[in-house]
Parts: C-alpha cells; structure tokens; sequence
C-alpha cells in the first residue's frame, strides 16, 4: 500500500515535470511541425536565468515568494527573448524547407546556445535550491512530500487547463486551431499564418524556459542539462502524439508512473523505461496516442 | 554520377591510398576515422534519398563496433577483413529485423523511432557491467590475413582497408542508385502512393533501404573500432546519430563521393575547433551547419555541381 | 600557441592532404632549450567540467606557472622541468571516444607534445591507453579511476599518480562500521554507469568482508544526470537502513542532496559521500550536518596539514577564489610526479625521452599536496596514497564548511598489494591489508 501510494506520488511529480518540460515543444510541432531541438537550448536558458535571479534575491533578502515568481518571470523573460531572435533571425529563413532539414537548424542553433550559455555564465554550475528549501514538507503517514513538488504539480495542473481553455475558448486559440488543421486553407482565409507562427514559437520558448525555470531549484544548474531533457521531451511527445497537447500530458503520466514503478520495484530497467514504453507505444501506435491518422494525399 | 564521374571517383581514390605514406600519421589516423564515418553517412544518403532521416544510426554503427571487439575479445580472431565483415553482417542482421518495424513509418515518426531504439541499446549495453558498463573496452589490434603491424604501419593498414571498404561500398551503393529500386527512392519521397499504383511495395523498398543503411553503418562501425582501438556505448547515443545526420546535411544527398568529402570536411573542422577553441567548439560546429544550410541548401556536392554548370554554360 | 602557428599548421596540413607534399617535416627541429610541452586534457565543456575539467585545468595552470617562476616550494623549486620552461596545450576531453583518440593522437603526432597529462572519464582513460602506448607516448592519468588500466596489461608509457577508485570504497565502509556501531542494513543510490557500478560493488564487497552480518536494502541506479530523483528519494524513505552510500558528483549530488533535504532523508540515514569533497565549498550549509565526506584520497580539508599544501592551497585560493578541490590536488600531484621523473631522467644529459622518463618515473615515491604518492602498483605505475575520510559540519560561526572527526587510512590499508586485481582483493577478504 504505501508503495502503491509512493509509486502515485512520484510518478504525478514526474510526470509534471515531463508535462512542463514537453508542453511547449508539442505546442510548437502542432502548430509549425518543427521538432525544435532548441527546446533544450530554451530549458537550459530558463534555469540559469532562474538561478540569476535567485541569486539576486537572496542577496536583497526578499521573501521566498516575490523570489520565486522573479525566478519565473525571470526564465519566461529570457524565453521571449530568445523565442524572437531565434523565429525572426534564424527560422524564418528557412519556412518551407523539408521538415527533417528545420530539425537540423534547430539542432545547429542547440549546439550555439550551449557555448553562449558559457560565455554568459562561464562553464561552472549554479544552485538555486533557496525556493525548494524555504517551501518545506509535509508528511503524510510514512512519506515526506516536499511542498515545492506539489507546487510543480499545481504548475503542471494549471498549464494544461490554461492551454485547454486558451485553445477551445480564445480567438487566438481558434485560429491556432485551424493552422493546425491546415495551414494553406487557414492561409486562404485569411489567418496570418506568419504572425501565428511568431506568436506560437515564442510562447513555445517561454513554455520551455519555464520549464527550466521551474526545475532550477531542484538541480544543479549546469552545463549540459539541456540535453538530457531533449530526447526526454521527444520521447513523452512521441508517446502523446506530436502536437497534441492532451498527449503531451497523458505521455508524461504514462512515462512518470511507469519510470516511479520501475524505481520502486525494479530498479534495474529504469534506465530504458522511458524508451521501452515509446518504442512500444510506437508500435501499437505509430503516429501516438493521441493523433488522428492523417489523410493521405494522392 | 555518369562514366566521368566515376572516372574521376576512382581516380581521387587511387590518389587518396598514394599520398597516405607521405602524410604526417596524425592525419592518416583521422583521414582513417572520417571515412570509416562516412560510410555510416552514405547509408543515411540513400535513405534521405527516398525522404527519410534516422536519429539512430548509431545503432548499426554501435553494433558493427561492437561485434568486431566481441568477436576479437572471445575468439581471439583479429583478422582485420573477416571482423569488418562480421560488423557489417551483424547489423545488416539487426536491420532486417529492425526493418519489418520501421519501413512502415515515414518523416519525423520514422527518425524517433530509430532514435528510441538507439537509445535502448545505449541503455542495454550501459547495464552491461560484464561488457564494461560506459567504459567500454579495448579492440584487439588486428591482423591482416597473418601480417601484423605496428604503429605507422598499422595506421597504413587500417587506412588502406578503410579506403578499400569505402571504394567497394561507394561502387555498390552507386550501382544501386541506378537500380530501379534505387531510381525509385525520389518518387517515394515525393508522393509514395502513386509508386505503389505502379504496382511496386514502397514497404519492402525502404526496407532494403534500412538494411542498406544499416549495412553501411555497422561496416563504418567496424572501421572506426579497428581505427580507435576502443568501444563504448556512447557509440549509440543520440548524439553520435546527430553527427552522422549532420554531416549528411553538410554533405548533401546529391552524390556518393560527397559523403566522403563532407564526413573529412567535418572531421577537419571539429579538430580544428578543439585546437584553436577548446571551449566554443560546439558553437562552431552548430555556425558551419547552419551556414550550410542556409547557403549551400544541397550540401558540398552541390558545389561540384554548380561549378560544372558554370563551365558547360560558358563553353 | 600563437594564432599565427596554428594558421601555418593547418595550412600546411591542408597543403599535405591537397599535394601529398612531404609538409610534416617542414615543422622545425627542435633546439636544445627548447620548452617542454605538455597536453593537458579534462572536460572544459559539458556537465563533467564545473565540478572536475575546471579545477584540475586551474590546478595545472597555476602549478605551472609557479614551476615556470621557480616559485613552487622545494623539492620542487627548479625552474620548470630541469630549468625547461614548461608550456601547456589545453584541451577538452568531451565528445566520443574516437574524438578523444583523436585529439591524443593530435597532441602527440601533431604537436609533438612531451606529454600528456589528464582524463576524468575512465572510458577515455581506458581509451587513450593502447594508443599511447602504441605511439610511446608518456601519458599521466590524472583523476579517473578504473582500475582496470593496469590489470588488464602490464603498461609502458601509462602512469597513474592517483590512487585508483577501490581505496575510497575501502575506505568508506571501514569509516562507516567504525562511527556507526549500530549499522545493521545500509542501501545504495549510485549513477548506472561504470563509475557509479564500480563504486557499488567495492563498496558492498569491502562491507560483506568487514561486517558479514550487515545487510544490503534497497539498490538504485538512476541514469547519469537524471536530475529528478523524486521516485529515488521516496523509495529510500521507504527503507530502514541506518547508512546511504551514494559515488555521486557535482551536478547529480547537489539536485539529489536538495531534494532529499526537501522530504528529509538525512534525518532518517546518514549518507556517505565517496566524492562529496568537491562540492562543500558549492552545497556549504545545504550538505546536512553529520554527511560522511571522502575525496577520493587525502585531498582538499583532508589533506595534511604540510608546507607543500599550505603552499598549494594559498595559491589556488588566491587566483580562483575557491579552495581546490580533490581533481586540482590530483592534478598538482601527477605534474609534481612527472617533474620529478622528467628531472631525474635529465640528469643523463639533454632531453630526455619518453623512454628515459617512463623508466626515472616507475616506482618514484615523493611527497606532493596530498601526501607521500609510492607508485608501487601495476609494476611502479599506478600509484598509492593514504586516504582519508571525516564527517561534515558546516561551522555556523565561521561560516565555512568543516571535516570533522578525520579517519586517516594507510596506503596498504585500503589498496590491493601489488600484483592483485581490485576485485579479487575484495572478493577474497583484503587478505594483507596493513592498518595501523
């Protein structure tokens, strides 16, 4: 019972942490069918700017909460930023180029990134634990939970509500809608399909430094920790379905109870958990869970 | 490539194996690991050729290393020639099986799967604590046909025997590609169904193309154990995948002898910027690509190409 | 290396492969009093440098700099190597395996370096090691720790100052039963990669021999930079046992370490840290009161209290404004040796070879920042050291970290005698352990 409750626990904190990291890159492959691996690149830049601002902070003294929000605001800053130049300066030179070409810009742009992380914060790590340590613990019968963990769920909870209602209910969300049923008629519409790329990259790089942002508390902020989360972020889309948002976090469920199962009764297979359940959903399902087969044109 | 084409391929490859002793070894060895490399970049032309890119290349490239130091390490047999076959055979083996899953996919879905089942081998042979976990283990130096050498002379060896593999790889897959099934690789990629109304399986056609590619890649696996002396399962990570895609990139689709070019052109490139820039090699690696595709669209081979079509438009 | 020489290099490389001119021997010969040349090798990219690739990088640079001023302290106060000034190439270890060959064999076919000195992972060292000694090439290992290099083969040009990795689990467990008498299960929570799986196994083979009746419980392997261990975490909450044993570094230590303080773990076991040393001066009052610290030898605040070490921890501070830490001390201590060796092969007369160096260097015994090194394993090449292990404290009132309670081991104590595998030493009892 109390692994059974354990294997819950952990596998919902996980699974937030996948949904958060993974929403803003399926976000992106529905709309412009980019597989951005620059999401990574994004990740890593949302917790060293989390870790910026930590560190400014606690050095002025604030209390824990106005940190934390300027550790958020802080990540989606550089997100936006970052989501522009990256849209306007380099892949909009490239729309309309084969799709497995785009993933390789946004590959050159990843490998970038990781030496202007060095430039700007040098190559030593960063901590950023002050939000994690002040939020505490509860105990619930055996298990201690850490509050910020149920933070990140609450985080992760109100991403997806936020994307469902911004997707069924804004007009942005409807136009959006219609891009991703199909561009060219959307286009013909008269859906400015530029601004709507723009727009969606942007939230995508913020949703992805948010990420970063949000984790940065949790780890060592350090070089390389954008890589790690990439293939991760592909694997729960790629389970989901790419572009599809309730994929993304019915992905990230499977993949956080499955892995916290592995964990708690047989720690040995952890480490290809998370690509045993893809390569098997893949081939029960070849496109996802949760992607309707598309049409094919003659 | 036309018969000039191939002249002049052959020709460059006779210069290649010529000029070997008169270069400086450090050279030689890495002249050795970027056309071992390249073969695994020709497999990823043939199947970009027909609109697919693997994110898991170094699956084969991982196993094709794999059983060379395997077989060596059990055996003791250290025979360069037969150990570069069984590499080429084992994952030749392991794409026909991988193949009946994966022909079946295209575009993105096709390059994460390849990926996922690249990063399960990682993970197997990470767990593998009795093929020493990450650590990897050493290749026996090998022999050719009894004689066995050392030093410079083995980095001749190899450097001939990679050539030789290359040659004999650059001709078959150019046979290939005027094969029908070959010819058919830019009607798959522009719009498979009307292939399949000619009554051909696009199926089994990309199939033979995986099985191709994974030849390659283990072949190009075997090469670079025998040449690094060493194996390790970062072979099959994700990221050994994204070089090998990257060099295609640089390379270009457009001929055989542009893998080649492009996979020595790279190799050159990432040692240089590990000289000059010890800690912004990545960033420069990440310029080259980008530049590339956003001025040279179809790789260096289309600057061959480009160049000929100056010349016939002034003559 | 002047911009203007790597130009000439590469272009006669270009000029090589495009004519197949006979460019290599272009290069000059080399004069008398010429510069020794070193290649100095350790991860300046990825996660592995902040926490090992820099520190050993600064610990080389400002060793050299001080040999090259003659102001190390003596023995070691000749100018450079034998009045030689001694000139580093540094470069980074990231990348495969095929690019770490690569680059040595660039250091040592293409910039003739004299050698090589470096590698954290010991996949690369395991990888470098029939290249170097295929090319003879002196090559010193600084801080990776497999001790497979020199069991597997005897070697030639291949040195290792640093103790290899069994003494700090050796070591562990021997602290371990000694502070906590109460011990009756302890678990595990190492990297599933061959560092983390090696530790494990020293660790339970050397407590299965010291202290049969205590029982292992729970067994985690998490990815290398996983970075949640929330599932980890739980799991260890889930268990008795007094002790977590846990090789973690930098990165992976410190996201594990706040999140188990998150749901308090050290509360509930004490946790012993073969390689927590190199981040106290990161974690400082976030590592819980009570952690059992190692470094991987008597290095950091485990070493002894000598001249050379007071020497070598002044200047490091000075400069990079942190003490060093354990892979700075590993790197001081190769370089001191190769010195030592490359001097005493210098006493013939001229340069010496890489030849007369390997044979001046096996079986030295020195005293560096770290202590008395005898490389008396793997034939004279693979070195001993004593080790230490303490239990941490942040001092509130000097607002610095703190090894208290400080266990010395020596050499003999927690090392195979010569001509015995690692494992099998465990395995059959650390029959003629030394430890008094």
């Amino acid at each position: 019972m109390l692994t059974a409750s354990a294997i819950l626990t952990d596998g919902l904190v996980y699974a937030a942490y996948l949904f958060i990291v993974a929403i803003g890159l399926t976000l992106i492959f529905g709309v412009m069918k980019i597989l951005n691996v620059a999401h990574g690149s994004f990740y890593a830049f949302g917790a060293y700017g989390a870790a910026t601002a930590v560190g400014i902070y606690t050095n002025a003294d604030w209390p824990a909460a106005i940190g934390f929000l300027l550790m958020l605001a802080m990540g989606m800053a550089i997100g936006l930023v970052l989501g522009i130049i990256l849209e306007r300066g380099i892949l909009r030179l490239v729309y309309g180029k084969d799709e497995v070409i785009i993933v390789l810009v946004t590959y050159a742009t990843f490998l970038i990134l990781e030496d202007v992380i060095v430039l700007i914060w040098g190559p030593q790590s960063y901590a950023a634990y002050q939000p994690m340590v002040s939020a505490g613990n509860i105990e619930i019968g055996e298990l201690v939970l850490s509050n910020y963990d149920i933070v990140l769920v609450a985080i992760a909870a109100l991403l997806a509500g936020l994307a469902y209602w911004a997707l069924k209910f804004t007009r942005y969300g409807r136009l959006l809608t219609t891009v991703i049923f199909d561009r060219e008629t959307a286009a013909a519409f008269g859906v400015n399909v530029t601004l709507v790329y723009t727009v969606t990259f942007v939230i995508g790089a913020m949703l992805g430094a948010l990420g970063g942002a949000v984790m940065a508390p949790k780890i060592a902020v350090t070089l390389g920790i954008g890589v790690e989360v990439i293939v991760l972020a592909f694997a729960v889309v790629a389970i989901g379905g790419m572009g599809s948002i309730e994929g993304a976090l019915v992905g990230a469920l499977i993949v956080g109870i499955c892995r916290a199962a592995a964990v708690h009764l047989v720690p040995q297979i952890e480490l290809f958990v998370i690509y045993g359940v893809m390569a098997l959903v893949l081939v029960v399902r070849p496109y996802g869970l949760f992607v309707r087969a598309q049409p094919r044109k003659i | 490539m036309g018969g000039r084409g191939q002249l002049a391929g052959g020709l460059m490859f006779l210069f290649a194996a010529a000029a070997a002793p008169l270069l400086p070894d450090w050279v030689v060895s890495l002249v050795t690991i970027a056309f071992a490399n390249a073969l695994v970049v020709l497999g990823l032309v043939v199947l970009w050729r027909a609109g697919l890119v693997s994110f898991g290349q170094a699956l084969y490239y991982c196993i094709g290393a794999y059983a060379v130091s395997l077989t060596a390490r059990w055996t003791g047999f250290t025979d360069a020639f037969a150990l570069v076959l069984i590499g080429g055979v084992a994952a030749g083996l392991m794409a026909v099986l991988i193949g009946f899953l994966l022909a079946r996919y295209r575009e993105i879905f096709f390059a994460m799967l390849s990926l996922a089942l690249s990063m399960i081998l990682y993970g197997v042979l990470v767990k593998s604590e009795s093929l020493g976990s990450t650590d990897g283990f050493s290749v026996a130096t090998p022999t050719f046909l009894g004689y066995a050498p050392h030093r410079d002379a083995l980095g001749l060896a190899l450097y001939w025997l990679t050539l030789g593999v290359d040659a004999i790889g650059a001709v078959l897959v150019g046979v290939y590609f005027r094969s029908v099934a070959g010819a058919l690789a830019a009607p798959i990629r522009d719009n498979e169904i009307r292939v399949e109304f000619l009554g051909v399986s696009v199926t089994s056609i990309i199939h033979i193309k995986v099985v191709v590619a994974g030849i390659l890649g283990g072949l190009g696996g075997a090469l670079a154990a025998l040449a690094i002396g060493h194996v390790d399962p970062n072979m099959a990570y994700w990221t050994t995948s994204g070089g090998f895609v990257f060099v295609t990139i640089l390379a270009g689709a457009g001929s055989v002898a542009a893998a080649f070019v492009g996979s020595l052109v790279f190799e050159a490139v990432r040692s240089f910027a590990f000289d000059v820039m010890p800690q912004l090699w990545q960033m420069t690696l990440g310029s080259v690509l980008l530049l590339t595709i956003l001025f040279l669209p179809d790789g260096l081979g289309s600057l061959v190409a480009r160049l000929k079509r100056r010349r016939e438009a002034k003559s | 290396m002047s911009h203007r020489a790597i130009v000439i290099r590469w272009g006669l490389a270009g000029l090589a492969v495009a004519t197949a001119a006979v460019a290599a021997q272009a290069q000059p010969t080399a004069p008398a009093a010429t510069p020794v040349k070193l290649g100095i090798v350790s991860f300046l990219t990825g996660p592995a440098a902040s926490p090992f690739g820099i520190p050993g990088r600064n610990g080389a640079e400002i060793v050299i700099e001080a040999l090259n001023a003659g102001k190390a302290p003596a023995p070691f106060n000749t100018v450079g190597f034998a009045g030689s000034k001694v000139e580093a190439k540094y470069v980074d270890e990231a990348g495969s395996a095929a690019n770490v060959v690569t680059e040595f064999r660039n250091l040592v076919q293409r910039d003739q370096v004299d050698a090589v000195i470096g590698y954290v992972s010991s996949g690369s060292c395991l990888a470098v090691t029939p290249v170097a000694e295929e090319l003879k090439a002196l090559t010193v290992f600084y801080d990776c720790g497999t001790p497979r290099i020199f069991e597997e083969k005897a070697r030639n040009y291949v040195f290792r100052v640093s103790p290899h990795a069994t003494m700090d689990n050796v070591a562990a467990a021997r602290y371990l039963l000694a502070k906590k008498k109460n011990v009756t299960s302890y678990s595990g929570i190492n990297q599933n990669y061959a560092w983390g799986q090696d530790s494990w196994r020293d660790f339970v083979g050397a407590m299965k021999v010291l202290a049969p009746k205590v029982t292992v419980d729970k067994v985690l392997f998490p990815k290398l930079f996983a970075g949640e261990y929330g599932a980890e975490v739980s799991t260890l909450l889930t268990s008795k046992s007094q002790a977590l044993h846990t090789s973690f570094y930098d990165g992976d230590l410190e996201g594990f370490i706040y999140q188990e303080q998150a749901r308090g773990l050290d509360k509930r076991m004490t946790i012993i840290m073969t390689a927590g040393e190199a981040a106290i001066w990161r974690l400082r009052d976030k590592l819980p009161d009570g952690t059992i610290i190692g470094a991987r030898g008597a290095n950091g605040p485990l070493a002894r209290d000598t001249e050379i070490n007071k020497w070598f921890q002044k200047v490091y501070t000075d400069r990079y404004n942190v003490p060093p830490t354990y892979t700075a001390y590993q790197m001081a201590q190769s370089l001191l040796g190769l010195k030592l060796a490359y001097e005493k092969a210098a006493k013939a007369g001229g340069k010496p070879n890489a030849d007369a160096i390997a044979a001046a260097f096996k079986g030295i015994e020195y005293e560096g920042p770290a202590g008395q090194v005898k490389m008396v394993l793997g034939d004279g090449h693979q070195g001993i050291t004593e080790t230490a292990y303490g239990t941490y404290r942040f001092n509130k009132q000097k607002k610095e970290p703190e090894i208290v309670d400080i266990v010395r081991y020596p050499a003999e104590c927690v090392n195979p005698p010569a001509g015995i595998d690692a494992d099998k030493w465990i395995a059959e009892g650390m029959k003629g352990a030394k430890c008094n």
